[in-house]
């Protein structure tokens, strides 16, 4: 399928966000239940979502100031947990780095985990798009994620009751990202990527400070390059 | 339990304004400047290695059955990846997954 506007792949994008709609909607929900719980009002639980934009350092920061931790070991855990927004702000520069300032700016604020990884698979299957196209697409991906994230969170703290546990949508974040990231397995190094990535982030599962995910990642993406490389020179890298 | 106001908005800022930096710093202060071969053939395995090891611990260990281990959610995690894997279409990876943890925690 080809997109040849940017209007055409920003409705694109809209499309491949949807879904995940039924990521943000239950944790947006819970955000607003559980800052409530703690004594936020609803301004300031919007200001959590609107300002912060990461619904798992907010849960640890909110966690933080309820344990009643000093200032600044709430900002390094929870900064600790958003450390991999460097990796996407990185892995996306290829693709929309030479973007108007504005517009990275814009892209830099929105950058989450469901718009990055839209964002990054359709760019891999597209590598013919022009930055317009794959600004278009961000934005789109963009649209129905992150407003979704500020009403949620919104309804969670007026109406002060989450999703029922009995619809496991626990698990709407492991199969929307697997989903994801299924079809972008295409070459030996892009599975021995993601498969060292995965025993090493189970390995480190118990290390402070999401330290287990930097380490598994980086991990991962040094394997894939390496086995990248060894293709390469075996002439079987296409 | 209450939370001083000063620090929460001290908190709510500040995380704001390192999420942002964390977010922009490679987009802003890169930008259209050339990387070298080596840097660009890491990155290419970012998202392949970032989001796997973001959901491992979330399908071995799932929040929702307290840590411990869970067949439905297990098999559910292997129908959305071979089902995404073969047929490359998210839709229907997710539909199928979600579909089989359905049944799962029905018939399990």
């Amino acid at each position: 399928m080809r997109s040849d506007t940017p209007r055409s792949a920003y409705w694109r994008g809209v499309r491949d966000g949807a879904p995940f709609i039924l990521v943000v909607t239950p944790f947006a929900l819970l955000f607003g239940v559980v800052a409530t719980e703690a004594g936020l009002n609803v301004v300031e639980a919007m200001g959590f979502s609107i300002v912060v934009i990461a619904g798992a350092a907010q849960f640890a920061a909110l966690q933080l100031l309820v344990d009643n931790a000093p200032t600044v070991v709430v900002l390094a855990s929870s900064l600790a947990i958003n450390l991999r927004m460097a990796m996407y702000s990185a892995s996306l520069t290829p693709h929309i780095g030479s973007a108007p300032l504005w517009q990275r700016i814009l892209a830099a604020y929105f950058m989450v985990d469901q718009t990055y990884a839209c964002s990054i698979a359709a760019y891999e299957t597209q590598p013919e798009w022009t930055v317009a196209q794959k600004i278009a697409y961000f934005f789109g991906t963009v649209t129905p994620i992150c407003p979704m994230w500020y009403a949620m969170t919104l309804a969670g703290a007026l109406i002060g009751t989450a999703m029922p546990a009995g619809l496991a949508l626990d698990f709407a974040v492991p199969i929307t990202f697997i989903a994801l990231i299924a079809p972008m397995l295409r070459t030996a190094a892009h599975k021995a990527a993601a498969l060292v990535a995965v025993a090493l982030a189970l390995v480190l599962a118990g290390l402070p400070y999401n330290l287990g995910l930097m380490l598994a990642a980086l991990g991962g993406m040094m394997t894939g390059a390496q086995v990248e490389l060894w293709m390469e020179r075996r002439g079987t890298w296409t | 339990m209450d939370i001083d106001t000063t620090q929460l908005w001290t908190v709510i800022i500040l995380l704001g304004l390192g999420s942002f930096g964390l977010r922009f710093v490679f987009l802003g202060l890169i930008g259209d400047r050339p990387m070298p071969p080596w840097v660009l053939r890491h990155l290419r395995y970012t998202a392949v290695a970032v989001l796997p090891a973001l959901v491992a611990p979330m399908v071995v260990w799932p929040v929702a059955t307290g840590g411990a281990m869970d067949a439905p959610r297990m098999i559910a995690a292997l129908v959305t990846l071979g089902v995404g894997y073969f047929t490359k279409n998210v839709l229907a990876a997710i539909g199928l997954g979600a579909g089989s943890l359905y049944l799962f925690l029905y018939l399990l």
